[in-house]
């Protein structure tokens, strides 16, 4: 093949310690809509943010039209036409300029006059909607009244007035409705038509074989293999996604299970949620595993008391619990270990002492007097069963390891007697050695007769610590797998949408 | 590099020494230069004329710290301090009500001022610079129609006709006034105040839970924690320390001033900022500000002894506030880089 129109080569680069790209390719034809999938991790998005100026690579070049270029920042990437539409769309949009505005803000941004012609605005801007058959969006209304597929579209014009020749798509379906989708694939068609080529990134493989014409894989910050899609199977994708010997013990622990614990009757929380159903029994390890967006997050806070529920019922130990705040959740004997780590769970500037008797005020103080010496005691102990690397109880967490501050987090329930867990993602950002510590805990408790539930997108953990698996996909429960029957290309499979035949 | 790397550490240890300490050396840095200057300074006479100066601000100011603890803020407690105080004497003045009433009726004036803060904040979401700014400005408009501009003192002349017909009384006047084993009245108030606000916001649990909710409101959530009740409660606490400062003030000057507490909401700020830092604490708190008090008013002692104008206070002040704001707002940037 001659020349690619663009094409990155042997891109490295790092973040300090940790390589996030590692001779790293990717190719693109004009007019070509070419997916780059692959698993959190595997440098998608670094490749990306590259392409579209946000970072510098350590190495390697960067051609396009057959010349080398230097995306030193997104202003350059973008004189060179290539634009991204990102997947949160109102970090891109000013919400009280209006459509014509937020359409023509580069050209603005970067015109010479200091007076700007109205109707000339107006114009332009309404002609890049025709170009995109979206005529029906007036372009003098502010753009907060757009839905997020139309500030899409504004973010898709605002490219085109540019001319631009590269339009990089990051999660573009992920917060669309099915019908929204198939506009968008029309658009992207459009686009292709004029030469323009569109990178595609989605976690829905359905979409990636109905719209691409070729698919790239990463895997570990490199390129795995391309396909052209119309040969390639969503075995083949998800095996290339995946490697091969990833295969890690499994835990075998039988102890017998108690009795029903948590029990969920159709959930649904009229927004992403839909129509949940599932049980949790006495020293049983669930898992909840699905892609980024699928509604795991959702539901561990409807759990929690977090999200308000509009239909459905939740009932653990066989009592309806209706959790407004999350102190009704306390109560009832949940624990939530939530995802984000520093912003949810944890005083990071306070000591491990205070941290840990936090959720549970009232058994470390006498009437109203805090108990310092009962606090300690208990911050002690919490270090060795947990065996958290500190030899200070004063210590304030932001001096911790993540691994460390995340056993705070799970020690600090252990004082209320909890008997239903939630971790949410409990293993992001924590060490292979605190990784390893962090699941003996959740056996543990699980052994002791607790129930846990345990959200993750990372499959490979998931089928390690689970009893039972569901997998969650655009809120709804579409699979379950007992220990066993899960491997990871099955539960990839259902996870991003596809069924086995 | 390794140079570089000593350098960079002996900055470090500098920035972290001045926030430990650099209130603490400040203080001792005026005390040593006015002594140095004048003889009258350092005596006992002087310093108990310290703390009643003091004692007005640090009731302002423990207020303040409540609604900084929870991650508000209060600039409304200078109204709500001239409010209480007008209330106060008219009380007095106006109506000859009972002296237990005199005292009850201004606190639960500033409750009332504290609700309201906190549904514009709690309720309403309206950020509580802003809110409380609109407060300072709506409570301060009240006390002056109430009086219709007027201060209120023994045998006024009322615009209805005819002279006032009460009195401050003695008693009263004894709280602002009056001296007890040693110390003036309004000494041992403010001592019990910051006592009792020492006492809740470092050893109950109400006091946990109030720096909690400021220090990371999501997981104070997550453990069960009303926020939104916390917040009122420390917008409520505000007020009452507000009100209390102004029945204080009336006590001591024995009328009913307007616009009495206006010049003293900047002295009180200043007091908690300065307060910060005190021994590296890094968070609000109520010996800090009773430090931070007590640094102000030497300062501003000393250069009365020194015949600064008074006009010229108000740049004394500002200065001390941008320092301290300075030195907390540099280490919290520090100890944040420290950690990405």
């Amino acid at each position: 093949m001659a020349n690619p129109f663009l094409s990155m080569n042997s891109i490295r680069k790092s973040f300090g310690n940790v390589k996030a790209l590692e001779d790293a390719k990717f190719h693109l034809e004009k007019g070509e809509v070419h997916a780059l999938l692959g698993v959190n991790g595997a440098g998608k998005s670094t490749l990306m943010k590259i392409l579209s100026g946000v970072y510098e690579q350590d190495e390697g070049e960067i051609l396009l039209d057959g010349k080398i270029v230097h995306l030193r920042s997104p202003k350059v990437a973008k004189e060179q036409g290539i634009y991204c539409v990102y997947q949160e769309v109102d970090t891109a949009i000013v919400p009280e300029l209006s459509v014509a505005e937020n359409i023509m803000l580069d050209t603005i941004a970067t015109h010479n006059n200091l007076f700007i012609s109205t109707s000339k605005l107006y114009k332009e801007a309404s002609n890049a909607l025709k170009q995109l058959q979206a005529e029906n969006i007036s372009v003098q209304q502010p753009a907060h009244k757009l839905t997020l597929a139309e500030k899409q579209l504004v973010l898709i014009a605002r490219a085109l007035v540019s001319s631009a020749k590269i339009i990089i798509f990051d999660e573009p379906t992920a917060p669309l409705s099915l019908h929204e989708s198939a506009k968008l694939f029309s658009v992207i068609h459009q686009l292709k038509a004029q030469g323009v080529g569109c990178i595609f990134i989605s976690h829905r493989l359905p979409e990636v074989f109905e719209i691409s014409d070729r698919i790239t894989v990463m895997r570990d910050g490199t390129l795995v293999d391309v396909f052209q899609t119309v040969d390639a199977t969503a075995e083949d994708i998800i095996e290339a996604m995946l490697g091969t010997s990833l295969h890690q013990e499994q835990h075998t622990s039988n102890y017998p299970l108690g009795e029903t614990l948590l029990d969920v009757k159709e959930l649904s929380d009229g927004h992403k949620l839909n129509n949940l159903s599932f049980t949790v029994s006495e020293g049983e390890i669930v898992g909840i595993v699905g892609l980024v967006g699928a509604g795991k997050t959702e539901l561990a806070k409807a759990l929690f008391g977090l999200e308000l529920l509009t239909s459905g019922s939740v009932k653990l130990s066989g009592k309806e619990v209706r959790a407004a705040h999350p102190k009704d959740a306390i109560s009832a004997g949940m624990a939530l270990i939530p995802e984000e780590r520093r912003k949810e769970g944890l005083f990071v500037h306070e000591s491990l002492q205070t941290n840990a008797s936090f959720p549970n005020l009232r058994k470390f103080s006498n009437l109203l007097f805090m108990n310092k010496s009962a606090e300690k005691s208990f911050a002690k102990d919490i270090i060795k069963r947990l065996q958290i690397k500190t030899d200070n109880t004063e210590t304030p967490l932001i001096h911790l390891s993540g691994g460390n501050q995340q056993k705070v987090v799970i020690g600090k329930w252990t004082s209320r007697d909890s008997i239903l867990y939630l971790f949410d993602e409990p293993t992001k950002g924590v060490d292979i050695g605190a990784k390893a510590d962090i699941f003996g805990l959740i056996r543990e408790l699980a052994e002791s007769g607790k129930g846990c539930l345990y959200f993750s997108s990372e499959i490979q953990e998931a089928i390690g610590i689970s009893d039972r698996i569901l997998v969650m996909y655009n809120g709804q429960i579409v699979k379950e797998f007992s220990r066993g029957d899960a491997t990871q290309e099955r539960i990839l499979l259902y996870a991003s949408g596809g069924k086995e035949e | 590099m390794q140079a570089v790397g000593k350098k960079n550490k002996l900055k470090e240890n500098g920035i972290q020494f001045l926030f430990k300490y650099g209130a603490i050396a400040l203080l001792i840095i005026i005390i040593l230069y006015f002594s140095s200057i004048s003889e009258a300074f350092l005596t006992y006479a002087n310093f108990t004329d310290i703390l009643r100066s003091i004692s007005i601000v640090t009731l302002l100011a423990l207020g303040v710290t409540f609604t900084l603890v929870v991650g508000g803020f209060d600039l409304s407690v200078g109204s709500t301090m001239s409010l209480s105080t007008v209330v106060t004497a008219s009380l007095m003045v106006w109506y000859e009500m009972p002296l237990w009433l005199v005292i009850i009726l201004p606190i639960l004036v500033g409750v009332l001022v504290g609700v309201l803060n906190s549904f514009l904040i709690v309720v309403l979401g309206i950020p509580d610079l802003l809110a409380t700014l609109s407060m300072m400005y709506i409570v301060a408009g009240f006390h002056r129609t109430y009086t219709e501009g007027y201060s209120i003192y023994n045998n006024m002349p009322l615009t209805a006709g005819g002279t006032a017909p009460g009195q401050l009384s003695e008693a009263f006047l004894w709280i602002g006034q009056g001296r007890m084993l040693g110390l003036p009245v309004p000494v041992w108030i403010m001592l019990g105040m910051v006592l009792i606000a020492y006492v809740v916001l470092h050893h109950t649990r109400w006091g946990r839970v109030l720096y909690m909710t400021g220090g990371n409101a999501e997981a104070a959530t997550l453990s069960g924690v009303n926020i939104r009740k916390v917040k009122f409660a420390a917008y409520v606490i505000s007020g009452i320390f507000a009100s209390m400062a102004g029945i204080l003030f009336t006590a001591r000057v024995g009328s009913g001033q307007i616009d009495a507490g206006a010049p003293m909401l900047m002295e009180a700020v200043a007091a908690v900022f300065v307060g910060y830092s005190v021994l590296g604490a890094g968070k609000p708190n109520a010996i800090g500000t009773f430090f931070g008090a007590a640094v102000i008013g030497i300062l501003l002692n000393g250069l009365t002894i020194l015949n600064l104008p008074y006009y010229a206070f108000d740049i004394i002040k500002g200065a001390v506030l941008v320092s301290a704001l300075a030195v907390t707002y540099v280490y919290a940037k520090k100890r944040f880089t420290q950690t990405g």
